[in-house]
């Protein structure tokens, strides 16, 4: 166990802070100290400010495709979650309903993605829908390669990893407590906010260290639901790849890291997960 | 503090479907009462109680409390207060926002609420405590907790569902006589669901024994142990023989059985032959096991000194007798 920890997760991680600090031109790496990795991402970005330079709003945009994929997720996750531990009473149908959940997981990511451009696109079916309704004369242009679709398509992604978490949390809460809440008189929203959300914070924690880690590093769904028009912090790295310059890919790779990481750090002050798991 | 009411169930009935788990019982439980629902499990004494509680709806009948119809009423209008079984505490609240719940749901203030829910730690001895999650507990500790959390709506009732079960055997004892001391003290009905016997008799001011959703007999407990009805109360409440006669049942406390050496019949008294099958020092008295010819199993406590003047032996001849007077019909 811990050696495949060492060599799969400490290994590559080790090494991508090592390349971080080489110097590279062109066509190579140059195996020698330096920070020019980091500092030529910000080139000219403490100058410019108050005004943001292109990577700080890039990171800006990532964090705010973050913060609102994460409340849709965890809003819609939730309730899904909630929906199927209470609501549903029989076992079987708990078990048919979390198996049907997991449908979208059949197929791969980028066609999930792909799917919904027939759906969203200038002529596609809602814009065409909304048309023969008379509710709109002009295509809608935000529907596709837009924030929004890039959003709506993150959610799509990545609600099931709020399900997961937070219905497992859900059927462990004893139902003689819910009983017990009535019994004290609480009424439905009180029993939810004093009972059922306290008691599933582990559930939400960790579906939130899901949504976000994989939200930060995104770069597939920005690109291809951004219609290549929308940057995000992943895409920085892809960019510097695909220019060869390793070194300055790195360099962002460390840094994605370290926010995504202060980012959990936040949410595991509030719930010890260890203790939950 | 709390204002004791009385309590009637009228033809309180409740179905699950098909099978009807309580049928029609009728009880009334006059105020400032210890009554224990006791029955085997099955017999309807958990549905009754969750019935008067409200966490059940009542398929027919009524149920009043106090001058009120309270057949229809959520949990927490009723002027009762449930204890669970597993006690659900929350486990994320300390031990004083547990008992502070109910106030808090019903917006009382923070300081008003705690220093209430204070009163209530100290009435069970658990102030040093507040602070503690509920995991940090010993059951007993639970357990008071779960009875302050209860009391703080000044139910008029507390209802408590097995509320001994989940302790070990020497902190059952110690608890019963504390429930019976707050009660004691409230002046309020408790109703005590169980299915031991023996915690029914110690706590009970009123016995109620149920069997199939309907009450089979009710009463002090010394009316129901001196007086079994039925055969199955006789056997429930234990203790007691029942022997098949000529005309019908009859039930004979334990320890008012004789059993006399050899097979000779004393023909004032009656007697049934039967061969001794076991020999079970208790302490204060012997048990002696017998069966007769007939197959039946019969126990007769032996008091030390009788005993020790005359040991039977496993597998010796007995004839068991009994004072008439001592005897009851069962129906």
């Amino acid at each position: 166990m811990a050696l495949v920890f060492l060599v799969f997760f400490i290994l590559p991680l080790v090494f991508v802070v090592v390349v971080s600090f080489w110097d590279y031109n062109d066509y190579e790496m140059i195996p020698t100290f330096t920070t020019r990795g980091y500092t030529d991402s910000f080139e000219g970005c403490l100058a410019q400010l108050p005004e943001l330079c292109t990577i700080l709003k890039t990171y800006v945009q990532t964090l705010k495709f973050c913060a609102i994929v994460w409340a849709a997720t965890l809003t819609i996750g939730f309730t899904v979650a909630y929906f199927l531990a209470f609501e549903v009473k029989s076992r079987e149908w708990q078990i048919i309903l979390s198996l049907i959940c997991t449908i979208p997981f059949w197929t791969s990511n980028v066609i999930r993605m792909i799917a919904w451009i027939p759906l969203l696109g200038r002529n596609g079916l809602v814009n065409s829908f909304l048309q023969a309704i008379g509710l709109i004369d002009q295509p809608l242009e935000w529907l596709l390669y837009s924030q929004f679709s890039v959003i709506l398509a993150l959610v799509h992604l990545f609600t099931f990893f709020m399900v997961v978490p937070i219905f497992n949390s859900m059927i462990r809460i004893d139902r003689a407590l819910i009983e017990a809440a009535y019994d004290a008189g609480a009424s439905g929203w009180q029993t939810l906010w004093n009972v059922i959300i306290p008691l599933c914070k582990p559930g939400i924690v960790i579906g939130s260290i899901f949504v976000i880690t994989i939200v930060m590093g995104d770069f597939v769904t920005v690109g291809v639901m951004g219609g290549q028009q929308i940057a995000s912090a992943g895409k920085i790295i892809q960019t510097r790849l695909d220019a060869l310059q390793f070194p300055a890919a790195a360099a962002n790779a460390v840094i994605l890291l370290g926010v995504t990481f202060l980012i959990i750090a936040a949410l595991t002050k509030l719930v010890d997960i260890r203790k939950e798991l | 503090m709390p204002n004791p009411a009385a309590l009637e169930l009228a033809a309180l009935t409740k179905r699950y479907g098909s099978t009807t788990a309580v049928d029609a019982i009728d009880l009334k439980i006059a105020a400032g009462t210890y009554c224990c629902l006791l029955g085997p499990s099955g017999c309807g004494k958990s549905s009754t109680l969750r019935m008067i509680a409200g966490h059940e709806a009542a398929s027919e009948g009524d149920i009043i409390l106090g001058s009120q119809n309270v057949t229809d009423l959520a949990p927490a209008r009723r002027g009762t207060a449930m204890m669970f079984q597993s006690y659900a505490l929350f486990p994320h609240l300390s031990v004083l926002d547990n008992v502070a719940f109910a106030l808090k749901m019903r917006g009382v203030d923070k300081k008003t609420r705690r220093a209430k829910a204070g009163e209530l730690l100290d009435l069970v001895a658990m102030t040093p405590y507040a602070g503690r999650l509920p995991a940090q507990l010993s059951g007993g500790q639970q357990q008071r907790v779960a009875l302050a959390r209860a009391l703080i709506t000044e139910p008029q009732i507390l209802l408590l569902d097995e509320p001994l079960s989940a302790l070990d055997p020497f902190l059952r004892i110690k608890m019963r006589a504390e429930l019976k001391r707050l009660q004691r003290e409230l002046g309020i009905s408790f109703i005590h669901v169980t299915h031991g016997q023996e915690e029914a008799m110690a706590l009970a001011d009123l016995v109620v024994l149920m069997n199939g959703g309907r009450i089979e007999q009710m009463g002090s407990p010394r009316e129901v142990f001196n007086a079994p009805r039925t055969e199955f109360v006789a056997r429930f409440i234990g203790g007691h023989n029942v022997i098949a006669t000529d005309t019908a049942k009859i039930a004979i406390r334990a320890d008012k059985l004789q059993l006399v050496p050899g097979s000779a019949m004393d023909g004032a008294r009656g007697g049934i032959a039967a061969t001794v099958t076991d020999v079970e020092y208790q302490g204060t008295f012997v048990q002696v096991s017998a069966r007769t010819a007939a197959g039946e199993d019969l126990i007769a406590h032996v008091g030390e000194a009788v005993f020790d003047a005359r040991p039977l032996q496993v597998s010796e001849s007995v004839t068991a007798l009994w004072d008439a007077a001592q005897s009851h019909t069962l129906s």
